[in-house]
């Protein structure tokens, strides 16, 4: 079954047009490729041809690659090696071959390169989104068309997934706009509606929807060959906008790239690095060297175990985990259209505002009106936020806030479907709000409650019936923050969750669901990792060190600005807690971590939100540095450890929870661990998650990690069982799917 | 040790011009510059063509004018007769003092008995960089070796060992003053050869950069150079602490008072073994010792003088204490500051005349300038032994060790 469909009209113009059946976005797979080369073949050797244009016929053009269909090709080259083969012969091959369809649509001629016979316009008409190789298809035509949709989006997002363009992308897009220009496109994945796309010259020509077939047919139409030619395809190779690496021009653009890559990246990112030394070496040679060089650079990336490890987290699971992997078997899939949230603080206004942009009505409740309004305030800025973005009209933000009912009354409940509730951490009051609620709803009603701390068991008898009542974990800031943590009750029932994932896929949030147990999942690991932080400081372990070392592991932040970030006392009353929770069982050695986070808060250092913390900060609450009186309070360690025992210290106490997680049975799925790792706390996005990690480095190389630092550091780096396990048979958390990488530590 | 010691028979150097355009050396093309110092060595020495073996010569930005082997064009202009091959070669910073080290170990080896060595930069007329170069550009490269600009690495420096700004601007006042005293006392007299036109009609005659009347105030109103392509376009300082990551920041500390200044100048060295004296009757002034060059982290760039002195003692035989007078190559306040703290050696040992902070560096000719200046300086104070060395772009470091004969 084909995914193109090809007419011609009475002016000779072919259409090729993109229709995938039974998918409501064309994706690109291999065959799908023979297939068009096929038809551009078609066109090319058919005299009674002029030209032709490749759209779609649904309101998007193209999603890009179909990554399901690459990931498993690409853990299949090792085993299924053809011709004798190997890996990057066969994923070098595939590339070229994807370069010389392209190119015979870009020289209009059946031989690229070969310059006999006159050249056939090719238009790119696309109806509305077009990512990944569906743009690329695009930038090979003569000129982009496309629909005026301002919910589409046009743009090249590979570097997300730990890949980059490599269907000549990065080629022509750093050889149309400069490398100063496409950069932000390339190395951020940033993507444009159509409006501002054919601003920024990603595409040439905007036109209405019903416009666009014959907008590109008549300038098929009007065209001929001499105008085609591409400014790197005319004699003397053309110039790349903004100068090349060794033109005065564009030295420094290229200095600067490199620095700004490394740096942002913190070298941890290989596609990033591949593609600007695809960039940097393609800017040097011809335009068809230049494919060859992007292909060998794109092989290294595909092959690279960090791209594999983030394609298969932060897309297959991903996607997996959003289309309802963890839905209880026999729960229906519905759709909430009735939200109460209960408190309108922070959190609860967050809830409040996903909510009501996705379309459901919301009820807000807090203790009085007063208050009720300040979540009222809360939400109407965040909508101003995206009408000053221009993400929504102004029409849209009204709207959206009508959905959202003000209340202090408890009868104004009684319609919900879903209740969430977002008052704050205090046992007491969180039960007691369930319970007022609890009384006012059908007893169908799902009632969760929205906590990072307190276990689920502790709230579920005020909801009465505890088979309706569950966690739902949402991070802040809620509008941003991509993760939600479901969290199962030891009688939450399977509707309770089924609920729970309706609303995650309303509010686009990507759902895990855990186990209960103290901090479920994402707490419970993102705690170790600040105190070992902490813990450091107290050994006399340089903060900068601490803070450097985290980041070049590819945390996003060190745990001292962690916690800064997330109050001091937080921190303090976390420990407070659990060391009365655990009694006995609390870790005597916690203390040293404990001791530090008492210490600052005694000094009123209680984080950014008092203006002092592990960092300085001025009266605007920017960061200033390191507060130099840490080194009074903990003097440095005359000699100080390097920089590779920190950062082992630092990932693995991350990774190590996690693993114990699993063992606990709070989390079910590695997918889980490694999607909430990246989503909920920033774990390393180019490691693919904690587990990805652990695999990628092997376990007999961890356990032999966790047996020096067990010496070095303390007892909570012993390997957890499970982990030795795998060391001695040689097995993996993510087994046959990782089979094909290859281990690097 | 070799059988055959090389010597060091006379040494030249134009004055250090302004490099930018309103400087006094900007009209003159570097290939005359470089004949200059040649016919100047000639004639000073009386050398006949067949006496040199070859002219080794340093020169860092090797393209317009100063491309297509320099060195030869040099001899081609120069009074010496076609008989005489030309060699460039590019050791940055340590270019002209690396010629010198190549044509000792040519000697000691017993390939030729004398070379004219040296350098020369016209940095006003073929700007630093515009050669291109891959360690900045290319990005497997840039990341691999944690490139930053050299700038950024005397600012690492300063940061890694705690100099301050004031460490940094006092040292340099003290270089203005010492070259100021140097100049006024004429202790350059012996061995700068004015710059004159085809007429014979001065061009320049002196350092032209030296600032006798610098002071902390002055220095302390200039804005430090490496600030903004460190913490904002392209943000250096990130690349830095990656290779660096005990650091929180890194201090910028330098400007354009406490670093040497863009300058035109050569030089020229004489160096024969004891068979060509005898033959020419000339007298041998040092011998060359040891000399040395290494590899060194090239993120901090500028920290090869401290191993490349080790590697040069060790060669001799000799510790730090023995070395009567030094010349460190004012790259960078820093660069001066971590040698004096790392082998702790007397500041009134080192850099006795001022250097390359108050007159400039004229990149592929400083180190044959700078071991001009010690030779000048060891006579004059009658000091057995000395050393000089200069840190070098990439991560190397270059010395050499001369005894006087």
């Amino acid at each position: 079954m084909g995914g193109f469909r090809f007419a011609t009209d009475h002016r000779g113009i072919a259409t090729i047009t993109w229709d995938v059946p039974g998918r409501a976005m064309n994706v690109m797979d291999f065959e799908q490729l023979e297939e068009l080369e096929g038809l551009v073949d078609r066109v090319l050797a058919d005299e009674t041809i002029s030209g032709a244009i490749v759209t779609s016929a649904k309101s998007g053009f193209s999603g890009g690659m179909n990554l399901e269909i690459l990931a498993g090709w690409r853990s299949g080259l090792s085993s299924n090696a053809g011709d004798g083969k190997s890996p990057a012969a066969q994923a070098f091959d595939r590339t070229m071959s994807l370069h010389r369809l392209l190119r015979k649509i870009e020289c209009g001629r059946p031989g690229w390169g070969d310059p006999g016979g006159p050249a056939k316009p090719f238009a790119a008409a696309l109806t509305g989104t077009a990512l990944g190789i569906g743009y690329e298809i695009a930038l090979a035509c003569h000129r982009i068309f496309v629909a005026d949709r301002p919910d589409a989006r046009i743009g090249l997002p590979e570097i997300r997934v730990g890949l980059f363009p490599g269907g000549g992308g990065t080629t022509r897009l750093t050889r149309r706009l400069g490398l100063m220009e496409a950069s932000r496109f390339l190395f951020e994945g940033r993507l444009l509606a159509p409006a501002p796309a054919v601003e920024a010259g990603l595409a040439d020509t905007l036109v209405p929807p019903d416009e666009l077939d014959e907008a590109a047919r008549d300038w098929v139409a009007g065209t001929n060959a001499d105008t085609i030619v591409k400014p790197w395809d005319a004699p003397g190779g053309g110039r790349v906008p903004g100068g090349t690496p060794y033109h005065p021009k564009g030295f420094m653009t290229f200095v600067g790239a490199s620095a700004q890559v490394h740096g942002r990246t913190r070298g941890v990112f290989p596609a990033a690095k591949a593609m600007l030394s695809a960039i940097y070496e393609g800017a040097l040679v011809p335009f068809d060297t230049a494919l060859r060089i992007e292909a060998r650079w794109f092989v290294s990336a595909l092959l690279h175990p960090s791209s594999t490890a983030m394609i298969n987290t932060l897309f297959l699971s991903k996607r997996a985990l959003e289309k309802g992997v963890a839905r209880p078997a026999g729960v229906e899939s519905r759709e909430v259209n009735r939200l109460a949230v209960l408190g309108a603080g922070v959190m609860g206004a967050g809830i409040g505002y996903v909510a009501a942009a996705a379309g459901i009505r919301v009820v807000l409740l807090d203790r009085d009106m007063g208050t009720a309004k300040q979540g009222r305030q809360t939400i109407a800025t965040l909508f101003e936020g995206q009408v000053k973005r221009g993400r929504i009209t102004p029409e849209e933000r009204d709207r959206s806030l009508e959905n959202v009912v003000f209340t202090d009354r408890y009868e104004d409940l009684a319609e919900s479907e879903l209740v969430i509730e977002a008052v704050f951490e205090d046992p007491a009051v969180k039960s007691r709000v369930i319970a007022d609620a609890a009384a006012e709803l059908n007893p169908e009603t799902v009632i969760a409650t929205n906590t990072s701390t307190l276990p689920i068991a502790s709230l579920a008898s005020a909801a009465g019936d505890e088979r309706r009542f569950l966690g739902m974990h949402f991070f802040s800031p809620v509008h941003k923050m991509k993760l939600l943590e479901i969290i199962r009750g030891p009688k939450t029932g399977p509707k309770a969750i089924g609920r729970a994932l309706d609303l995650a896929r309303q509010i686009g949030k990507t759902p895990i669901v855990v186990n209960d147990a103290r901090f479920f999942y994402a707490n419970r690991c993102i705690i170790p990792y600040i105190n070992e932080g902490v813990r450091m400081v107290a050994e006399g372990v340089s903060p900068a060190l601490i803070e450097n070392a985290a980041k070049r592991s590819g945390m996003p932040l060190g745990p001292l600005q962690l916690v800064d970030e997330t109050s001091i006392d937080l921190g303090v009353s976390i420990a407070r807690v659990s060391r009365a929770a655990m009694g006995e069982n609390y870790p005597p050695d916690a203390a040293i971590a404990d001791d530090v986070l008492e210490k600052l808060a005694s000094l009123g250092r209680l984080g950014r939100k008092s203006r002092g913390g592990f960092y300085a900060y001025d009266s605007r609450g920017r960061r200033k540095g390191l507060w130099a009186g840490l080194g009074e309070q903990w003097p440095l360690a005359s000699v100080q450890p390097d920089v590779l025992t920190v950062q082992h210290r630092l990932m693995l106490i991350q990774a190590l929870e996690a693993v114990k997680a699993l063992e606990d049975g709070v989390l079910t799925d590695v997918r889980e661990g490694d999607v909430g790792a990246v989503l909920g706390w920033g774990f390393a996005p180019s490691s693919g998650g904690p587990f990805s990690w652990l695999d990628r480095i092997g376990p007999a190389e961890i356990v032999s990690r966790c047996d020096r630092l067990r010496e070095l550091a303390g007892a909570r780096f012993d390997a957890p069982e499970s982990l030795r396990k795998m060391a001695r048979s040689g097995n993996s958390f993510y087994g046959h799917l990782l089979d094909s990488s290859p281990v690097t530590a | 040790m070799s059988e055959v010691d090389a010597f060091v028979y006379d040494a030249v150097r134009t004055p250090r011009g302004r490099g930018k355009p309103d400087g006094s050396l900007h009209e003159v093309p570097s290939v005359r510059l470089s004949a200059g110092v040649l016919n100047a060595i000639k004639a000073r020495n009386s050398l006949r063509s067949h006496d040199v073996e070859d002219v080794i010569w340093g020169n860092v930005t090797q393209v317009g004018e100063q491309g297509a082997c320099l060195a030869r064009s040099a001899v081609l202009l120069s009074d010496f007769d076609d008989g005489v091959p030309g060699v460039s070669i590019n050791r940055f910073c340590a270019s002209g003092l690396e010629a010198v080290n190549m044509a000792a170990n040519q000697i000691r080896g017993g390939a030729g008995r004398a070379y004219v060595a040296g350098g020369v930069e016209s940095m006003s007329r073929v700007p630093m960089g515009s050669d291109g170069g891959a360690i900045a550009v290319d990005p497997s490269l840039a990341m691999k070796a944690y490139f930053v600009p050299q700038g950024i690495s005397s600012d690492i420096i300063a940061t890694r060992h705690g100099f301050s700004r004031t460490d940094c601007d006092g040292y340099a006042v003290e270089s203005q003053r010492r070259a100021a005293k140097a100049e006024h006392d004429g202790r350059f007299a012996r061995s700068r050869i004015p710059v004159e036109d085809q007429n014979g009609l001065l061009i320049l005659d002196r350092d032209e950069q030296i600032r006798a009347d610098t002071n902390m105030q002055a220095l302390g109103a200039l804005e430090p150079s490496f600030k903004v392509l460190g913490e904002s376009l392209p943000g250096f300082d990130a690349v830095a602490l990656l290779r660096y990551p005990d650091l929180e920041t890194i201090s910028h500390v330098h400007h354009a008072g406490n670093s040497s200044a863009i300058t035109d100048g050569a030089a020229a060295v004489l160096v024969g073994n004891s068979e060509f004296g005898g033959e020419t009757g000339l007298r041998p002034r040092v011998r060359i010792l040891a000399t040395a060059k290494v590899g060194s982290d090239p993120t901090i760039m500028l920290t090869g003088p401290i191993p490349a002195t080790e590697k040069a003692l060790q060669s001799a035989g000799m510790n730090i204490s023995d070395i009567g007078l030094f010349e460190v190559n004012e790259a960078f306040a820093s660069v001066v500051l971590l040698f004096l703290s790392e082998f702790g050696a007397s500041p009134d040992r080192v850099n006795v005349n001022g250097g390359a902070i108050a007159m400039g560096h004229p990149i592929g000719a400083t180190g044959a300038m700078i071991l001009g200046t010690l030779i000048d300086e060891m006579e004059r104070r009658d000091i057995e032994t000395g050393l000089a060395t200069l840190c070098i772009g990439s991560g190397m470091g270059c010395a050499t060790i001369i005894e006087r004969v």
